[in-house]
């Protein structure tokens, strides 16, 4: 559906003499299959938004290709790539509505943009608003409405022409918890129910958790991981994802825990992975080890379970040591 | 010789309808010359919607020798384009065309600057559902900035009404030539203290209606 091939984009130097800036998006290559829901996640300043950017040509790559349905949009003329503009939504994270037009023009106006007359526009927009459940607020300017509902109303604006992709820019990044919640859960029924293809930009890795199945990490411009949303967060590759997966799953104390569990548990901490084959009450009892659980956090991702647990070994310190070494041989275990 | 009110009011009537049509004259052509060129300069500059260096280069540097320039200068300086264009000097007519041209870079300017405060995010939404430069600028910009749109072109009416008194006192016709011939060559105090009170009722109205409209526009 959506294909980038080595795409670098270069912005010109703010002052002239200052040399070449480096690359916001640098060399990024990734394909996002129809019917998925992709996330891209990085730290600020990573170049998640140029590379979103970059899908629907509102900026021009320095080099490399993107293709949206096997169409090189480097070859169209800027015509074409309006039409082509048509058919992919995008969702911004200040909202970006137009002020000067109600709930309903917001939504009717990409409907005007492609040709639509002013009736069946209006009509077509009031769908789009019930989908998103804001029907009743039609008449209001978006000032009058709450962040959450200016979101949606963003969305059915995004949505009204059914384009196949929504590009969605930190769409929760401006809202509470409980309104990012709504949202998200909007995002998902726009997946579940239209089938559009959604490739969302975030740097919180819980909203990549409940809603993607596939994930790019992004830092300094570049791709450095990518794939199905559980491998990543399974076993997470780049220190950047690791963050990212931590701070998803906490499944591993970080640093301040594993101080506060130390002054409680005398004795070995290690962390094994939930679900992993091994018989560990065996283990323990063959070696004469006991144990109490010190730690666990254990989260679904894509319909499997993901976390760990730590406990806190005692025993004789040869025993210790021979339960740990069976365990560090897996190699998902975090020994202390 | 004073003037008799009996008779001299109908001189009044006349004079003030000659400024209400000067200044509503020039408004509206001032209004369509200026708002094109300000969009001309809000799209051109570097970074916009139909970047071109030479056509920025040019408009910018029009406003920048005009706009500066003392209205009464102006009307010197351009007399004999004046005189070319409109075939007098003197009158409301040949009044119009510098009260024109200053005016149209004052619009220019207030509205290139309106433009450039609106924010950005929407004009990223509109291109991202397909609309071309000409669209956003005139389905987007425009109404976006209204509001203070219509606050800068009431801004521009009441300058007018000064512009048009000060056309007036070099030939121009208007209040502005009744105050100078009568009122201040003639030292007629009554026929100041009316052409003042008139061109202070003129303002006052322009302000209302201008600040009425802003309101509507705006919703407050
Ligand atoms: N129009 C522009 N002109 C110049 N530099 C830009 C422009 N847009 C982005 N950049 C630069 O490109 C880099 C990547 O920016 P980008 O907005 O893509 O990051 P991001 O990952 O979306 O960050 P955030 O999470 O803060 O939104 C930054 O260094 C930024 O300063
Ligand atoms: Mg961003």
């Amino acid at each position: 559906m959506i294909e980038l091939r080595d795409v670098t984009k270069v912005f010109p130097a703010a002052k002239k003499g200052s040399g070449a800036a480096a690359p916001a998006v640098d060399g990024v290559s990734l394909t996002v299959e129809r019917g998925s829901v992709f996330g891209v996640v990085g730290h600020s300043g990573a170049g998640k938004s140029t590379l979103l950017r970059l899908v629907n040509y509102l900026e021009t790559p320095t080099s490399g290709t993107v293709l949206v349905d096997g169409q090189d949009l480097g070859a169209l003329g800027e015509r074409r790539r309006r039409e082509v503009r048509r058919s992919i939504g995008m969702v911004f994270q200040q909202f970006n509505l137009f002020r000067s037009r109600t709930v309903l023009g917001n939504v009717a106006y990409p409907l005007r943009l492609s040709g639509l007359g002013r009736a069946e526009a209006r009509e077509r927009a009031g769908e789009a608003l019930r989908f998103v459940g804001l029907d009743a607020h039609a008449r209001r300017y978006p000032e009058q409405l709450s962040g959450g509902q200016r979101q949606r109303v963003g969305i059915a604006r995004a949505l009204a022409t059914e384009p196949g992709v929504l590009l969605c820019d930190e769409a929760t990044s401006a809202l509470d918890p409980r309104t990012t919640g709504e949202v998200l859960d909007l995002l998902r029924r726009v997946h579940g129910e239209l089938g559009v293809t959604i490739v969302l930009i975030t740097h919180e890795m819980e909203v990549v958790r409940s809603l993607c199945d596939h994930v790019a990490v992004m830092a300094a411009g570049k791709v450095v991981e990518s794939g199905g949303v559980h491998d990543v967060f399974s076993r997470p590759a780049h220190p950047v994802t690791e963050t990212f997966v931590r701070s998803a799953l906490h499944d591993v104390p970080d640093a301040a825990t594993l101080d506060r569990l130390r002054a409680r548990h005398p004795g070995r901490l290690v962390t094994v992975p939930v679900g992993g084959g091994e018989d560990l009450s065996r283990l323990f009892r063959e070696h004469d080890v006991d144990f109490t659980i010190a730690h666990a956090g254990v989260t679904e991702v894509q319909d499997r379970t993901l976390g760990g647990v730590t406990f806190a070994l005692r025993g004789a310190e040869r025993d210790v040591a021979a339960v740990l070494a069976r365990l560090t041989a897996g190699e998902e275990v975090v020994a202390r | 010789m004073k003037a008799d009110w009996n008779t001299f009011w109908v001189k009044v009537v006349d004079a003030t309808g000659e400024t209400v049509y000067m200044v509503l004259v020039t408004l509206a052509l001032s209004a369509v010359l200026g708002t094109a060129v300000g969009l001309a300069l809000y799209a051109t500059r570097k970074g916009g919607l139909l970047r071109s260096r030479a056509v920025f280069a040019v408009l910018s540097a029009l406003v920048n020798v005009i706009r500066p320039v003392p209205f009464i200068i102006a009307i010197v300086a351009l007399s004999p384009v004046t005189r070319g264009v409109v075939g007098t000097m003197i009158g409301t007519e040949a009044a119009i065309f510098p009260m024109t041209v200053v005016a149209t870079f004052g619009v220019a300017r207030i509205v290139e600057s309106n433009l450039l405060s609106v924010e950005p995010g929407v004009i990223e939404a509109a291109r991202s559902m397909g609309a071309g430069p000409l669209r956003v600028l005139l389905t987007v910009l425009v109404p976006e900035a209204l509001g203070p749109l219509v606050l800068g072109f009431t801004f521009m009416l009441v300058a007018l009404i000064d512009f048009s008194a000060v056309a007036g006192t070099v030939g121009g016709g208007g209040v502005g030539n009744l105050a100078m011939t009568y009122g201040y060559l003639r030292f007629d105090t009554s026929v100041m203290v009316v052409t003042v009170a008139v061109l202070v009722l003129l303002v006052q109205l322009a302000q209302l209606l201008g600040n009425f409209l802003a309101r509507k526009v705006l919703r407050r």
